[in-house]
């Protein structure tokens, strides 16, 4: 038996080199755990059916000798990420059937490692919410309590490695969803530099503040994942050289100076139980040596504000491309024009009708001033801030979310309510720095322990700090 | 306040059609997030709105080494919901 729970990459390559089980063995157990897990979990939508070929694939690649730290290991990936010839659906009717005509870079970065992709997981609808409430494939459950969200949107990949049916999975972030599923379930989740990882081949939602990012147990799988999927790349005009070369002293620093946002943790309606973990974790750092100091963030408190204008204008842009005609699914009217209206209502969520129609408004003319415009300027000023802070201080510690994991069904009649959610994480996108969750404590609810998570800020293409910093408080070597 | 007929405008717009719960839902759901996003107004910028859209910068390269035709044609033929030798079928627009 192969102890799934406590499995890293490191540990898996050091038995797959040394011959202790197979990569065949490894993905076999998995599919065991899923057989056993995912029909109450339901984190996959789809679990493909040649796991096994691949990881034959990978144990020849093992026994030349050729192989890498990823060779033979089990990846989850986000429904929103192009495997060629696989079904990519981003949990939408819309794109029931659409087969990815080509790899994400992402994806062909992995398939040159030899990886083993186990399947496709659940996620809201195009990427927009918080629960996957939002899938129009049903919900995934948070493992910790069957009964509550696994967050979102990347819901399905933060749950397919917490209930061990995956080692490591990719999701994408664009206000917070890869750091919100992590922290509820109790795993690590990096959102990473703006254009530090290839986008080519994920579906856009909102182009300025998508980012594609890995999922692990530990901070050092997350790094190892980050490492083989970033880099510069044709395909996508916005991605950016690897600074490394450009980071002065990217090796010595251990101790850090951390800033806290006092004033931004006063925004009201935290579980008191956030509040108390953090103030713990926060001293468990400064007992390992890190320096911690009161920073200000004065106008992050308007980032949801400006995320929400943002996001839908992107969304009604980048939304108009599923419209039935050249793929997905066509509902046939009595005009070519209404064969558009019929396809895209009946293909398309509640939520995504939402943004699209609030994306339609606030970019008409009369209106575009007062909010778009408007937002780019206040987003110019909250860039400004954390700008300013960061000549201060190496990383900004906050929560990563105001409560813990909550029950299905609770916030979905409530768009507002469900955003919320998402106030400590948006004003990462909107500057473009990277962050990470990881898994600070528990908070107990009646029998349930639900993971409460810490989100540690770092500059432009400082993931490094994050890294040194997350295995410090994790305890990882 | 946003009316239905201001959603019905707005959908048209977008291309879709509404169901009636969805038309009779949405200017409430609309409002309640456009009054929080209403806070924007009372920040006072002196951020240089030129700069407005962020650091752009162009990216550009050489237009070279192109797709042979045919190379996938057959995997995005097969995506399409309607076609004829390997052409897209739609309905007829005149």
């Amino acid at each position: 038996m192969i102890d799934l729970k406590n499995l890293t990459i490191k540990k898996a390559h050091s038995a797959l080199i040394s011959g202790d089980y197979t990569a065949v063995d490894l993905a076999s157990a998995y599919l065991e755990q899923i057989k056993k897990t995912n029909k109450d979990i339901h984190a996959y939508l789809e679990v493909f059916s040649d796991v096994i070929e691949q990881a034959k694939k990978a144990d020849a690649i093992i026994k030349s000798g050729k192989s890498g730290l990823l060779t033979g290991i089990p990846f989850a990936i986000k429904d929103n990420i192009l495997i060629k010839g696989r079904i990519a659906s981003s949990a939408s009717r819309i794109l029931e059937n659409y087969k990815a005509t080509y790899n994400a870079t992402v994806i062909e970065k992995l398939k040159k490692d030899g990886v083993v992709f186990i399947g496709r997981t659940n996620m809201d609808e195009f990427a927009m919410g918080s629960s996957t409430e939002n899938s129009a494939y049903g919900t995934t459950k948070n493992p910790y309590d069957l009964e509550r969200v696994p967050g979102g949107s990347s819901g399905g990949s933060a749950a397919a490695v917490a209930g061990n049916m995956a080692l490591v999975s990719l999701g994408s972030d664009t206000g917070g969803s890869i750091r919100q599923p992590a922290s509820y379930c109790g795993i690590v989740g990096l959102k990473t530099t703006y254009g530090a990882v290839s986008r080519y081949g994920v579906m856009s939602m909102g182009s300025s503040l998508d980012q594609i990012g890995p999922f692990g147990k530990s901070a050092e799988d997350v790094e190892i994942v980050f490492d083989a999927i970033k880099g510069q790349d044709k395909m996508d005009s916005t991605t950016i050289e690897d600074q490394k070369q450009n980071i002065k002293n990217q090796n010595g620093k251990q101790k850090f100076k951390i800033g806290v946002p006092r004033d931004f943790l006063k925004v009201g309606g935290i579980d008191e139980a956030i509040v108390k973990n953090f103030q713990e974790s926060l001293d468990k750092l400064k007992k390992q040596g890190h320096e911690i100091l009161d920073i200000e963030l004065p106008n992050s408190k308007y980032s949801l504000a400006v995320y929400y204008v943002v996001t839908p204008a992107e969304v009604s842009s980048n939304l108009a491309r599923y419209d039935g005609m050249r793929y997905g699914k066509r509902v046939s009217g009595s005009t070519g024009i209404e064969d558009y209206f019929l396809s895209r209502q009946s293909g398309l969520g509640r939520e995504v009708k939402r943004r699209i129609i609030l994306g339609t408004y606030v970019l008409s003319s009369g209106y575009y001033d007062a909010y778009y415009n408007k937002a780019n300027i206040v987003r110019e000023i909250i860039k400004d801030d954390y700008r300013k802070a960061f000549k201060k201080v190496d990383i900004i510690a906050t929560p990563t979310t105001a409560g813990v994991a909550f029950k299905i069904g609770e916030k979905i009649a409530d768009p507002l309510q469900m955003y919320l959610e998402d106030i400590f994480t948006v004003s990462i996108n909107l500057v473009g720095i990277p962050a990470i969750s990881i898994p600070s404590g528990f908070k107990e609810v009646g029998n349930k322990k639900l993971p409460i998570g810490i989100q540690f800020i770092a500059d432009n293409s400082r993931e490094d700090n994050l890294f040194t910093i997350s295995k410090s408080f994790l305890g990882e070597k | 306040m946003l009316g239905i007929d201001d959603i019905k405008k707005l959908a048209k717009l977008a291309r879709i059609t509404l169901t009636q719960e969805e038309e009779s839902k949405l200017p409430k759901e609309v409002d309640s997030i456009l009054s929080y996003v209403a806070q924007l107004k009372e920040v006072v910028s002196s951020v240089n709105e030129e700069k407005q859209a962020g650091e752009l910068r162009n990216v550009v390269r050489e237009d070279s080494n192109p797709t042979n035709t045919g190379t996938n044609t057959k995997d995005i033929v097969a995506n399409m919901p309607d076609s004829q030798d390997d052409y897209l079928k739609v309905k007829k627009i005149l």
